[in-house]
């Protein structure tokens, strides 16, 4: 190692032009030879050690999209027109108006791989990261959503990812004070060594509170607000998002940022304030590549130059070098830039809320951005050159040698039973999987409630916030994906995805107006994932094109994979709508007695990627289902038009597990059962109807009276609708005609104890049981809100509670004589975390 | 009629119980954590949240807080009280109720809706209910976990100072299924259900939250001037 630029002694841009010989470590920081060049040529001199530790986390994938970018050029190219967007692409997130003087902002990150290195730590500041990219666009986060995928259930090292990520998600979210409103959890080997964890967070604003990144005005003041800078996240850009993990991921521990909830919550009220008082000439969080990254684009974003000196900058250790300083991705931070007259109030607001504020610069008008240590020139680079200008690679693409097999492989070809009591038991199969089971283990750990604005959440088809008490304006939204769909054929999952999100959306009465996607893929560098990407992304530009929906942010994720596995395909999409009166909104569940069941649209012949092609036969192969975007928007027109004139009691979307999935979700919501004839079409083949997973489709109830003008209505609109049955109330089972019933109290013990079972209820009590019971009610969970027996199905077994009142004293006594199942159960999970730490690589996938 | 409602860095209910206020028929008031102003105020609600990031134990910081003597005063004067979630812990912490709270049983933050049977209806926050009745409400708390000494819980039973007790199953390990008390005059109530995310049919599991709101604003009706 040659001395100079590894030594004590700071290296300067005077010493780099001194020295032009000195070799520098840029491969090892990630860089290629041509981008090192590079870098020569356009400072005209080697770039010192701080300079050189900026343009590698600027020109990282993560930070630059060099692999994705010429891609992701196609959602602007086919972005359909829309006079909402406020701000599209390149913004920290989209803003979309949604009435005259509001606006909402929504995007979706992922955080994967620290989430896989330390799941806690990792999840939380996912949610900390995305919360302040909202935050940047002037607008206050008021709902936060998750996309989480897992590797097998079964494996012993999921139970660590899976607790870790959700205590995370909801240690920082809750402490935040941001209801989560929905999301999904699936799991697949292909995840096993790289979970997913994305993150979405939406946020509300006056329009004319709306800020900008764009840094402006010589001699405005340069802030930084919020925490200390420290060295965690160091290179956390480079080093974790954008290379594969090898089998060194654990000492890559220290490259895991640390979260602050608490922090960041001042934050969230500072900046509120400030921006009512129009106090902000631009913003940008900090988030990966930290401080360069927020400098950089700043500066490029308004073509202005900076002279920022970094010893003023708070330390957490005051032994930090510069190029630390400059890459540390320490969180609950801001940058601000502010003009001179103004940073007394800007000074006063931060310190009623306890958050330092430190003038670190000021903004000049040379086009440079200058970086003195005590007086020393460390760094003076042209903004541009590190947020705009990096490098842009056509990377090959072709498509996986692996698919023509897997494609001829068609899940229609597996054996299909038609007795009843075999389809009896694929239905309680398929419901109870680890994909589709009840949510509850997870969504209990998140608050849904505060700020008093959620109208929809978890399990409901799409999260619904409040935006105005006054007139009831909310939004809904959903976010979905499919990874093994994808696997199959990228451009149709991606397409799938964004399908199952806008009728998520659409179903509950809103209306689709936006989208934001996390882009997950294995390396780029392998010629079968770049196909998959490009695939996916044109699948997904096409779509919105298609829906008439613009694309307004994202993120995507390379390098999800272990070794050379890669992850499947993964493009989660998420949808955002307006719905102009929140009473109005549509909810899932089966309610009155004699409703009509109608399921609108077609059911095909399609197996091929289903759950019940998994979770039956192990089976991953085929085609999946047919994409008709004409028909998810003439579907979507229908129930906004349906609802306004007070057709639909309830709407479900029918995704994955298909029709039997949807009636089961429905009849549980509520607890009330319901009875369906299978239609002579699938008489001989009823498997068809209540697993294929054809889409376009929503299982609708209809108050009595109201079914002929609603089926006029399908008519008119051109919706394909089927008489399926009637809703039959309280203390019914689901029933499928001629073929099977299912007590709703046993669907629900199957679908419920899913979860508690995999990953435990918690820990078991302190010391011996002290016969309270005080413990014994936690095992498992019940319904959600408005089920009056909902609020615990521990120990239901012998107490079948699924009636609208059964009395409560007897779930205190079950609370109580459940303790020892609850303690079977608390011991399980007693061996998890900590111990089952030992990594393991993807196995190989199934069918 | 003017309900107090103080923000603590870190608190996160305080809107909600603001709105809970006016949707009962008061005036909310927003209380600063570091005024050591008198309030006036005719009651006080300490809401959800994480005051202080809850770091140390929860409500440890926040009971210092200069706004706490005001509180204290006023509790002590007879003025109604009501700590909701965090703020039931900050009243424990400053002693203004008996026992702490605790982390849940199970180690998990739990966020449900919530059975209670409201046992005293001679507090200032539960006059509108029956006794014995059982009403829904959300839960959501890490650190939910009544406990106290056996002397103190038998006192609290014999004395009628339990308002209320979880139904259908303990959410969080609480002695005697606690889930709501109150000091001996009935001024000062600590409950850890959110009865201020149950006000509103659209985003509430029920409204029988509410109530808790009208009894006050009844209480202070009925109340001497």
């Amino acid at each position: 190692m040659t001395t100079s630029t590894q030594g004590d002694v700071v290296d300067t841009v005077e010493h780099a032009e001194a020295t032009p010989e000195v070799t520098q470590p840029y491969a090892e920081l990630g860089l290629l030879e041509d981008e090192y060049v590079r870098i020569r040529e356009i400072l005209g001199r080697r770039p010192t050690r701080s300079e050189l530790a900026m343009y590698a986390i600027m020109w990282s994938e993560h930070c630059s999209y060099k692999s994705s970018r010429m891609h992701l050029r196609q959602f602007a190219q086919k972005a359909p027109p829309s006079d909402r967007l406020l701000a599209g692409m390149g913004e920290n997130a989209g803003v979309v108006r949604v009435s005259d003087d509001l606006a909402v902002t929504f995007k979706i990150e992922s955080h994967n791989h620290p989430s896989f290195i330390e799941p806690y730590q990792g999840a939380a500041t996912g949610v900390g990261g995305i919360v302040r990219d909202i935050l940047a666009m002037g607008a206050r986060p008021v709902a936060v959503m998750d996309s989480l995928r897992f590797g097998a259930p079964e494996d012993p090292d999921t139970a660590r990812v899976v607790t870790g990520v959700v205590a995370g998600i909801g240690g920082y979210g809750n402490c935040l004070g941001l209801p989560n409103i929905g999301g999904e959890v699936a799991f697949d080997p292909s995840y096993q060594g790289n979970p997913l964890v994305n993150a979405l967070c939406l946020g509300v604003m006056p329009i004319r509170q709306m800020q900008r990144k764009a840094v402006t005005g010589p001699g405005n003041i340069i802030l930084l607000l919020g925490a200390r800078t420290g060295r965690d996240g160091i290179g956390g850009v480079s080093v974790l998002a954008s290379a594969t993990f090898t089998e060194e991921a654990e000492e890559r521990r220290p490259s895991v940022q640390v979260g602050d909830p608490f922090t960041g919550k001042l934050l969230i009220e500072a900046c509120q304030e400030m921006y009512a008082a129009d106090l902000v000439v631009a913003v940008q969080d900090l988030g990966g590549a930290g401080l360069t990254c927020a400098l950089s684009e700043t500066a490029a974003a308004g073509g202005t130059g900076m002279d920022v000196r970094l010893e003023k900058v708070p330390l957490r250790e005051p032994s930090m070098a510069p190029h630390e300083i400059l890459a540390s991705e320490s969180q609950e931070r801001m940058l601000l830039v502010v003009a001179p007259q103004h940073l007394e109030r800007v000074k006063k607001i931060a310190d009623k809320w306890g958050v330092p504020a430190t003038s670190i610069g000021v903004v000049t008008d040379t086009g440079r951005l200058v970086v003195t240590w005590h007086g020393q020139r460390v760094a003076d680079v042209p903004p541009a050159s590190l947020a705009d200008e990096g490098p842009v690679y056509a990377r090959p693409m072709r498509e996986p040698a692996d698919l023509v097999l897997l494609r001829a492989d068609r899940a229609e070809t597996l054996p299909r039973p038609r007795d009843g009591a075999a389809l009896r038991a694929q239905v309680l199969r398929v419901v109870s999987s680890p994909d589709l089971c009840d949510r509850t283990w997870v969504t209990e750990q998140y608050d849904r409630y505060v700020m008093g604005n959620t109208v929809l959440a978890q399990p409901e088809n799409a999260g619904v916030v409040r935006l105005d008490e006054t007139t009831g304006l909310s939004v809904a939204l959903s976010v979905d994906g499919n990874g093994r769909y994808c696997r199959l054929d990228p451009y149709t999952g991606a397409q799938l995805a964004l399908a199952e999100a806008y009728r998520n959306v659409a179903v509950t009465g809103a209306t689709p107006v936006a989208v934001t996607n996390c882009l997950n893929f294995g390396s780029p560098e392998d010629p079968g994932v770049m196909w998959q990407f490009a695939e996916a992304v044109r699948g997904l530009a096409d779509g919105c094109e298609a829906l008439g929906v613009p694309v307004t942010g994202g993120n995507v994720s390379f390098y999800n994979s272990t070794g050379t596995a890669a992850i499947n395909p993964t493009p989660v999409v998420g949808v955002l709508g307006i719905l102009q009166d929140a009473a109005r909104r549509v909810p899932m569940g089966l309610r009155e007695n004699g409703d009509v069941l109608i399921l609108l649209g077609e059911t095909r012949e399609e197996l091929s990627g289903s759950q019940w092609a998994w979770v039956v036969h192990g089976h991953l192969g085929g085609t999946p289902p047919e994409v008709d975007l004409a028909a998810e928007r003439r579907l979507a027109d229908l129930i906004a038009r349906a609802n306004q004139v007070g057709h639909l009691r309830s709407t479900h979307d029918l995704s994955e597990g298909g029709l039997a999935q949807a009636l089961a979700e429905a009849c549980l919501r509520y607890g009330s059962g319901a009875v369906i004839a299978v239609p002579d079409e699938f008489r001989d083949d009823p498997a068809v109807l209540l697993f294929s997973e054809s889409s376009a489709r929503v299982l609708v109830s209809v108050p009595r009276g109201r079914e002929v003008a609603f089926v006029g209505l399908c008519n008119e609109m051109g919706v394909p609708w089927t008489p399926l049955g009637v809703v039959t109330g309280p203390d019914t089972p689901l029933e499928v005609a001629d073929l099977f019933q299912i007590p709703l109290d046993e669907l629900r013990r199957s679908w419920s104890a899913t979860l508690p079972r995999l990953f435990g209820s918690g820990p078991a009590p302190e010391g011996p049981a002290d016969g309270d019971g005080g413990d014994g009610g936690d095992g498992e969970h019940g319904t959600d809100s408005g089920d009056r027996d909902g609020a615990d199905t521990a120990g239901a077994a012998g107490t079948g509670r699924d009636s609208a009142d059964s009395g409560a004293g007897a779930a205190d006594a079950a609370a109580s004589a459940s303790s020892p199942a609850t303690g079977g159960s608390a011991s399980r999970s007693g061996a998890s975390g900590a111990k089952r730490r030992k990594r393991r690589r993807p196995r190989g996938r199934k069918g | 009629m003017r309900v107090g409602v103080v923000t603590f860095p870190g608190s996160l209910d305080d809107r909600d119980a603001a709105r809970a206020v006016r949707l009962a028929g008061a005036e909310p008031v927003s209380l600063w954590h570091a005024d050591r102003a008198p309030l006036m105020v005719d009651a006080v609600i300490l809401p959800g949240g994480f005051s202080y990031g809850d770091y140390l134990r929860a409500g440890a910081i926040a009971r210092f807080s200069p706004v706490m003597e005001q509180v204290a005063a006023a509790a002590r004067a007879g003025v109604p009280v009501l700590g909701i979630c965090n703020g039931f812990q900050v009243l424990c912490e400053a002693h203004l109720l008996p026992g702490a709270l605790i982390r849940n049983r199970h180690l998990h933050f739990r966020n449900r809706d919530q059975w209670i049977r409201i046992e005293s209806t001679r507090t200032a926050w539960t006059g509108e209910f029956q006794a014995g009745q059982e009403v829904l409400i959300p839960i959501k708390s890490g650190e939910g976990c009544y406990v106290a000494d056996e002397a103190t819980l038998d006192e609290l039973e014999a004395t009628g100072r339990v308002v209320a007790r979880y139904v259908g199953g303990n959410p969080n390990g609480s002695a005697r299924d606690i889930a709501a008390i109150s000091n001996e005059t009935g001024n000062v109530v600590g409950i850890m259900p959110h009865p201020e995310h149950a006000v509103e049919a659209l985003t509430g599991p029920s409204t029988d939250g509410l109530a808790f709101f009208t009894s006050l604003v009844k209480h202070l009706a009925g109340a001497p001037a």
